[in-house]
């Protein structure tokens, strides 16, 4: 994608010049197809429904991943924030989820009583079930519009918007930085994680919003079936998010952005308002995050303040870092990966390994593994696991461009100094 | 020739110490100028001043046909105005292609939305292919800017600079690690580039002074010593204790 400017015919298809999104969006195309044709509620019956619920949510890991990717492997900013917007993309749509349910159970318990409820005795109804976990029976402000689905999505795209544009503005404006950067949105993260926490946020404390799996009206639907159009939304995010992504990259913005990223000084002395593009970038990435979130969340069921502390967002570092930053599909193969393999090794279904006297047991030994093997991509293969699709396109088409690398003759070949 | 920019009375000093010190400096439209000085001279903070990079205590600079004060700019805007600098060490985006590097540089709209629906017309691309045979470096266009030798990478950021049409350019010693041959077509492209701009080099290597053959500004301790034709200030006796006398 590095030569898109100049050396590709602009005429032809976006995705012809850019053969890596055909083959991503055939691949996800196919694994859709596949994964509903296996599923429980429209195909054979191979796959258990909470299985597809967990291919569904590493999807949406896959979304968010991309977002960190644009915004830590091309434009340089180590966030370690992103998760945070995630989580609020989650609370948006759990909202309307919570509310709406509670409502129709509330109507229906009511609609026993001999006169009909008012619409006071309605919400006050709704308000002492979602709220008498932590001691309250009216609705704060904050779910002033949790009634009305439109506004609760607009809330999904808006709030993680917003804060990070806030938040960018004030941090980009005074020039911060490098690791400094990374520290502040770690602190905002700790600060949003440890405001929810409290009782009275609004949003029910550590108990989280809960029962997002059930879809209001639809309780007769079973869960097989919710989970694959789960599934389906999350595939479709996912390649709008990946041609989205791919676009933003393909032209002069992504030359910018990786200019930002490898001198920031210098693009400033060609004229480019460098804050206006960080700005830009966070905020479009946020949104981006809240978006997969909002997908996330209601396959999980749960969201609670802890899904936004900060390690949530370091993991997501690592994802991209294993993956291989800076190119879109390393981004998708880390988080997928990971998380699946982290799946499976919390899950205790990994056996475990006996070294003498030491038995390692993967639940409480994986993060051990985790780290070591962050540790070793970042020494050895920063380029991380989309590194390798490098070593095979080069054993294919050496991408010489016909040109010795020196003044001379006899000096350096391309391809040796790529190595 | 009317005056591009002026630079009066200008102070800035680091912890106390004094790296420009009442400062004055002028120069007319398509003027080529060479500023000469020895190391500390304040050869790098004038440029930084001019550029926004760093703020100065006191004194003036104001720029183009309006007079505009440059001291209020970001650097972005300054670069906006038609200010182009050159650094000193070849600094061009390694990770990216020859093509892209001069792109990225052509004088259009810099603003996020602008570049995010930019697409290069044909227009463009020959005025990058031009600009490429100009450095000498239209058979590398596809390659990797990383990949070019150190006097290549110091044309292409030249290039790059040209692509920006600045009204004034500023040279952070150009011939810097650059073989005999490599030092000529640099100072002919620099001589070509001050037929329709202003150009400031700040160079440390007398012979390519010289070779410019233009008015030259020796610095000393953050102020003018002398100022004047090559052949001029190198009698000078100040500018002989001071910088050839050593």
């Amino acid at each position: 994608m590095t030569d898109a400017v100049l050396s590709q015919p602009s005429r032809s298809p976006f995705a012809m010049r850019h053969p890596s999104v055909l083959v991503f969006l055939v691949v996800l195309g196919l694994f859709t197809v596949a994964i509903t044709v296996l599923s429980e509620g429209f195909g054979l019956g191979m796959i258990s429904t909470s299985f597809v619920k967990t291919l569904g949510k590493t999807l949406c890991l896959c979304l968010v991943a991309l977002a960190m990717d644009l915004v830590w492997g091309y434009c340089g900013i180590l966030s370690l924030g992103h998760m945070a917007f995630f989580g609020i993309g989650g609370y948006a749509i759990g909202m309307w989820l919570m509310y709406e349910r509670t409502r129709l159970i509330v109507v229906d318990s009511l609609a026993a009583a001999e006169l009909p409820p008012t619409v006071q005795e309605i919400s006050d109804g709704i308000a002492t079930q979602i709220f008498g976990v932590v001691g309250a029976s009216e609705f704060p402000p904050i779910w002033a519009v949790a009634h009305s689905l439109p506004l609760q999505l607009a809330a999904v795209v808006l709030v993680p918007g917003l804060l990070a544009l806030i938040f960018g503005w004030l941090a980009f404006r005074s020039r911060v930085t490098g690791v400094y950067l990374s520290i502040l949105t770690q602190a905002m993260t700790l600060a949003l994680s440890l405001y929810l926490f409290q009782n009275d946020s609004g949003l029910r404390g550590n108990n989280g919003l809960s029962g997002l799996q059930n879809l209001p009206g639809l309780d007769d639907l079973p869960q097989s079936i919710v989970s694959v159009w789960f599934f389906w939304a999350s595939a479709l995010a996912l390649g709008a998010g990946y041609l989205f992504c791919a676009w933003l990259v393909s032209g002069k913005f992504g030359s910018v952005i990786r200019a930002i990223r490898d001198d920031e000084a210098r693009v400033r002395f060609l004229g480019y308002p460098v804050e206006g593009f960080k700005l830009l970038v966070f905020s479009v990435t946020a949104i981006i995050a809240g978006i997969a979130g909002a997908l996330y969340y209601p396959q999980a069921g749960i969201i609670n303040p802890a899904e936004i502390a900060p390690i949530a967002s370091i993991y997501l570092a690592v994802w991209v870092a294993i993956g291989g930053r800076g190119r879109l599909y390393g981004a998708v193969i880390g988080a997928a990966f990971v998380s699946l393999l982290s799946t499976w090794f919390t899950g205790g279904q990994a056996p475990d390994l006996v070294l003498g006297p030491l038995v390692v047991q993967w639940v409480d030994w994986w993060t051990v593994l985790l780290g070591l093997s962050f540790v070793a991509v970042t020494l050895f293969a920063p380029k991380g696991i989309g590194g390798l699709f490098d070593l095979i396109a080069d054993r294919r088409s050496p991408n010489r461009h016909g040109a010795a690398l020196g003044p001379d003759p006899g000096a350096l070949r391309e391809r040796e100094a790529s190595e | 020739m009317n005056t591009l920019l002026e630079v009066s009375g200008v102070s800035v000093s680091f912890d106390g110490f004094k790296a420009i010190n009442n400062l004055s400096f002028q120069i007319a439209e398509h003027e080529l100028r060479a500023v000469i000085g020895p190391n500390g001279a304040g050869k790098t903070t004038f440029m930084d001043i001019i550029t926004g990079k760093t703020r100065p205590d006191e004194g003036r600079v104001s720029y183009g046909d309006k007079s505009v004060s440059l001291l209020s700019l970001s650097e972005s805007r300054i670069a906006q105005l038609g200010v182009g600098r050159k650094f000193q060490r070849p600094t061009v985006f390694e990770d990216q292609s020859v093509g892209d590097n001069l792109m990225m540089s052509l004088k259009k709209e810099r603003g996020p939305f602008a570049v995010l629906v930019f697409r290069p017309s044909d227009k463009d691309r020959a005025r990058v292919a031009e600009l490429a045979e100009e450095i000498g470096l239209s058979g590398a266009l596809d390659r990797k800017a990383g990949e070019l030798s150190h006097g290549q990478k110091q044309w292409l950021e030249i290039g790059m600079l040209l692509a920006q049409e600045p009204r004034l350019l500023l040279v952070d010693e150009p011939a810097a690690g650059m073989t005999p041959a490599e030092r000529e077509h640099t100072t002919d492209l620099l001589k070509a580039a001050a037929k329709t701009r202003a150009v400031v080099v700040v160079e440390h290597d007398m012979e390519f002074v010289r070779r410019l053959d233009c008015k030259v500004t020796v610095l000393h301790e953050g102020s003018v010593l002398a100022e004047g034709s090559i052949d001029h200030v190198t009698r000078n006796e100040e500018v002989i204790e001071v910088y050839l006398g050593r």
